[in-house]
């Protein structure tokens, strides 16, 4: 009973140590990715006894200490307590999201078996879906307390935009749902390990040899949905080209304009273990999670190496998004108002609805999934 | 284990509490929002029997409650805000005009 | 375990609710019902009912609560100003009403209501249970209420409408 507490708490602390720590490295793959991208050097100033390493003393060490030495000014008409709340409302979504990503396969312990996923919910895509609502409040929370006008402009539209992306959002996963038959993200990660040409009809031997070689991965059974759901998650992080609540040259930083120091620290975190989250969420029910392909085959099961190596394709496989995520940012330029709506209801909704009906059509009568 | 008759004490109590709000408050989106507190100690009642009989029926009454306490929160704010147009005031003491 | 769960969500249920009915500021009523609807919904996930539960934060705390808080904030509403003198009779009477509401309810409940949860029956509580059910025996209710909720959105949109003229 005990241990079995414990092994729960010390992969709830994994989790989160690993969502923070990546929400660091993030900000410095984004000041060192954008100054590639823009081909200049980015920051490289501060540094310990002349060790610069590459800007990470700089993003790492010296930006924390500086966000948590700067005075913490609230508004004098602003609500006091709404003002504290509103980071500490936008952080904790993003952290407790990852509870239900599987970051691996099971472990054999001894005579235990630890499912390597803090909480698994039978229900464990709507539980992402419920903490991605619960993440529009440090938003409305932040702009109303800061009593600026700027701010509550930049609030509501963010809000706003929260809100229209995440119907798209869960919309476009339905598909997928279908296609594995499981709500489980750990059961959806797992049947991502067979190739196409199993879930394939007999009788289909062209498609079976075009295709089905291809791991039976959620990108190639579901393309239009891993599109729309990739756009729907940068809207939803609010990330360029979708980031006009914090438009840094209309609304002057938008929603957190009346933060300084550590809770603005709170909130650029908060994004960050958005984008990581997004990620996950996207390796899992796209990229096939922890599998490995085709290298699993050639790897001792079960053994830490294994382990070892599904955890390790997991994290890589996160990063690659997330640096698509830096790199959407720095290449395309900022939606207007109107346009991101249309294309949030006019452009993503109809198309995952579309999605959902061939998707059911093509599961009814067999052809893919269960 | 839990005793049920707890859970059914805990949502008379807040049933209680969201009838003090509705009539004690003055503005009429706190009071749209006792109404909501009412709805759900509603909805957590129907939770507990459900648990004691085993069969998804009173879950599926509760979906449905849900999804009117939506549509009736809609409609009622956007009752509300015509109402602000026309008044200035969302105060329901103000709001009396089939008063003599 | 689950009767720490219990007494600790109970407690913030409690709490949040006499918030809601005493705050003045209708921003903070509105977040601490955010919080309330949220302990609510972890009650749910204590008492086996899962998918009610997730739901139940999906639709209470992430849409209907954020509808009133964007209500609230365009209409720029502050601070409640203290009740009518001419109240006081109805603010002590209310309270009253209301313990003996509850203490009736409560005793009757406590009188007739069985005193343990008996086992979870299999698949108690999951999307596939509900699911079955609401596409086959409960299916009119179902189209019912997406109508209902459509004629829904319709009314508020026409209701909250600027006059054109």
């Amino acid at each position: 009973m005990i241990v079995d507490i414990a092994i729960i708490a010390a992969k709830a602390f994994l989790v989160v140590f690993m969502v923070l720590n990546l929400a660091g490295v993030l900000g410095w793959v984004e000041r060192k990715g954008s100054a590639l991208i823009q081909d200049r050097i980015g920051a490289n100033r501060a540094s310990i006894f002349g060790f610069a390493g590459l800007g990470l003393v700089n993003t790492l060490i010296a930006d924390p200490l500086k966000f948590l030495t700067k005075e913490d000014f609230i508004p004098p008409a602003g609500d006091k307590f709404l003002h504290t709340l509103a980071p500490c409302m936008a952080l904790f979504p993003a952290l407790v999201t990852f509870a239900v990503i599987p970051f691996g396969d099971v472990l054999t312990w001894g005579d235990r078996v630890i499912n390597l996923q803090v909480a698994n919910l039978n229900i464990g895509i709507l539980y992402v879906f419920a903490m991605g609502s619960l993440g529009v409040y440090g938003i409305v929370i932040g702009a109303w307390a800061s009593n600026n006008k700027f701010s509550l402009l930049g609030g509501v539209r963010g809000s706003a935009q929260m809100i229209s992306y995440e119907v798209a959002m869960g919309l476009s996963v339905i598909g997928i749902l279908m296609v594995y038959g499981t709500l489980e993200l750990q059961e959806i990660a797992r049947g991502q390990g067979t190739l196409i040409g199993e879930f394939l009809p007999e009788s289909w031997r062209f498609s079976k040899a075009a295709i089905g070689w291809l791991p039976a991965w959620g990108i190639f059974l579901q393309p239009l949905a891993f599109l729309l759901f990739f756009t729907a998650a940068v809207a939803e992080t609010k990330r360029v080209p979708f980031d006009l609540p914090e438009g840094e040259s209309e609304i002057v930083a938008g929603y957190h304009v009346e933060y300084s120091g550590g809770k603005f620290l709170m909130f650029f975190a908060g994004e960050f273990a958005e984008i990581v989250t997004a990620a996950a969420l996207m390796t899992t029910l796209f990229l096939g999670g922890w599998q490995l392909g085709l290298p699993a085959r050639w790897l001792p099961e079960p053994g830490w190496l294994l382990w070892g190596a599904q955890i390790a394709a997991f994290v890589l496989k996160m990063a690659f998004f997330q640096f698509l995520f830096v790199w959407v940012r720095w290449t395309l330029p900022r939606f207007r108002y109107d346009q991101l709506m249309n294309l949030g209801w006019k452009g993503l909704l109809p198309l995952s609805l579309a999605n959902l009906a061939v998707t059911a059509i093509l599961v009814v009568y067999g052809v893919v999934g269960h | 284990m839990i005793d049920p008759r707890l859970v059914l004490v805990l949502s008379a109590v807040l049933l209680a509490l969201g009838v003090v709000g509705v009539l004690t408050r003055r503005g009429a989106i706190s009071i749209l929002m006792c109404v909501e507190l009412m709805l759900n100690a509603g909805n957590l009642a129907f939770i507990t029997f459900a648990r004691l009989n085993g069969g998804p029926e009173a879950q599926i009454f509760v979906f449905f409650v849900m999804a009117l306490a939506a549509a009736e929160a809609a409609a009622g704010l956007a009752i509300v805000i015509a109402l602000f147009r026309l008044r200035g005031t969302t105060d329901v003491d103000e709001i009396n005009l089939l008063k003599w | 375990m689950e009767l720490i769960a219990f007494f600790v969500l109970a407690l913030l249920l409690i709490a949040s609710a006499i918030v809601v009915i005493t705050n003045r500021n209708p921003v903070s009523a509105a977040v601490a019902l955010a919080f309330n609807l949220v302990s609510i919904a972890g009650l749910y996930m204590v008492l086996d009912a899962q998918f009610i539960g997730l739901l139940q934060v999906i639709v209470y705390a992430g849409a209907i609560m954020v509808l009133i808080l964007f209500v609230i904030m365009l209409l720029n509403l502050r601070e409640e100003v203290k009740a009518h003198p001419a109240g006081t009779f109805q603010r002590v009477l209310a309270p009253v009403t209301a313990l003996l509401f509850a203490v009736v309810i409560g005793r009757a409940v406590w009188l007739t209501a069985p005193s343990t949860f008996p086992e979870k029956t299999e698949g108690f509580g999951t999307a596939a249970s509900l699911g079955k059910e609401l596409f086959t025996r409960f299916y009119y209710p179902f189209e019912a209420i997406s109508l209902l909720l459509v004629v829904a959105m319709i009314g508020a949109v026409l209701l909250a409408k600027r006059k054109l003229s």
